[in-house]
């Protein structure tokens, strides 16, 4: 039997690299892969790594096409409501970060062709720092970001 | 476990989308206040919206997201009666769905 698993296992990690170790890694817990889950993105730690893992690159251009809404005070950092819109057109893909949380991706929207540039959710911050709002559409990407204050943090125990 | 509330409302054209999913949105990066043991990680990885059976929006989630998430979308289209589904799948393997009906 623990056999069986390790020529799995080889075979997996030998046949195609990466595509390879992680097909290995869904074997051993296949509940925790999700098809269009970006581990590498929401694991990373920095803004510019997160945005490089989720767009392929670490810049975008601001752009105040891209309306954000959030408070300017957030008095509880658990519980902080973002709307996100943008006035441009083909846009595919729609995420949110908090730049000063540990992990600053906090959600990634993946639009449909009927689905209008438009996400609101609520998240958390740990503490005052900038929103941003990273908007693809097509090959441009595109941010813009707004501060939100926080008094009481949201991610401490 | 918990439910999900959908509401989906037609307005020129226009379909919005509120909904409510009930879920403990841990990080995983808390600590219980009484053990000071790390509570582990379980939160909503992905949040699948189809309309008439089709993918409107997918989203990936981290526990960045509130506990009790609150997510609204808006599509072109979307007749009266046309039925919504929600479901989500968090970081154990745990699904949720649930269906509205588009009113106006």
């Amino acid at each position: 039997m623990i056999d069986a698993k390790r020529r799995i296992l080889l075979k997996g990690s030998l046949s195609a690299g990466s595509i390879g170790v992680a097909v290995s890694a869904g074997l051993l817990s296949p509940r925790l892969v999700l098809a269009d889950w970006n581990e590498a993105a929401f694991k990373a730690k920095e803004m510019p790594e997160a945005l490089s893992a989720l767009v392929g690159s670490e810049s975008a251009e601001r752009d105040g096409r891209i309306h954000i809404k959030a408070p300017d005070i957030a008095e509880n950092g658990a519980v902080v409501p973002v709307t996100v819109e943008a006035e441009i057109d083909g846009v595919t893909s729609i995420a949110i970060f908090a730049e000063k949380n540990q992990t600053p991706l906090i959600a990634a929207f993946e639009l449909g062709p009927n689905a209008m540039p438009f996400a609101s959710t609520r998240i958390k911050m740990a503490e005052t720092a900038d929103v941003t709002a990273v908007v693809k559409a097509g090959d441009q990407v595109f941010r813009n970001s707004r501060t939100v204050k926080v008094t009481i943090g949201g991610c401490g125990g | 476990m918990s439910d999900i509330k959908i509401r989906a409302k037609s307005k020129n054209g226009v379909t919005t989308v509120k909904c409510l999913m009930s879920h403990p949105m841990e990080t995983g990066l808390r600590k219980d206040s009484k053990s000071g043991e790390l509570i582990p990680a379980h939160f909503i990885q992905e949040v699948v919206c189809k309309a008439k059976g089709e993918v409107v929006m997918t989203a990936s989630w981290s526990g960045g997201v509130s506990k009790n998430p609150y997510l609204s979308f808006k599509f072109a289209g979307g007749a009266e009666g046309d039925p919504v589904e929600i479901t989500w799948t968090d970081n154990r393997g745990q699904t949720q769905s649930a269906t509205t009906t588009i009113s106006s």
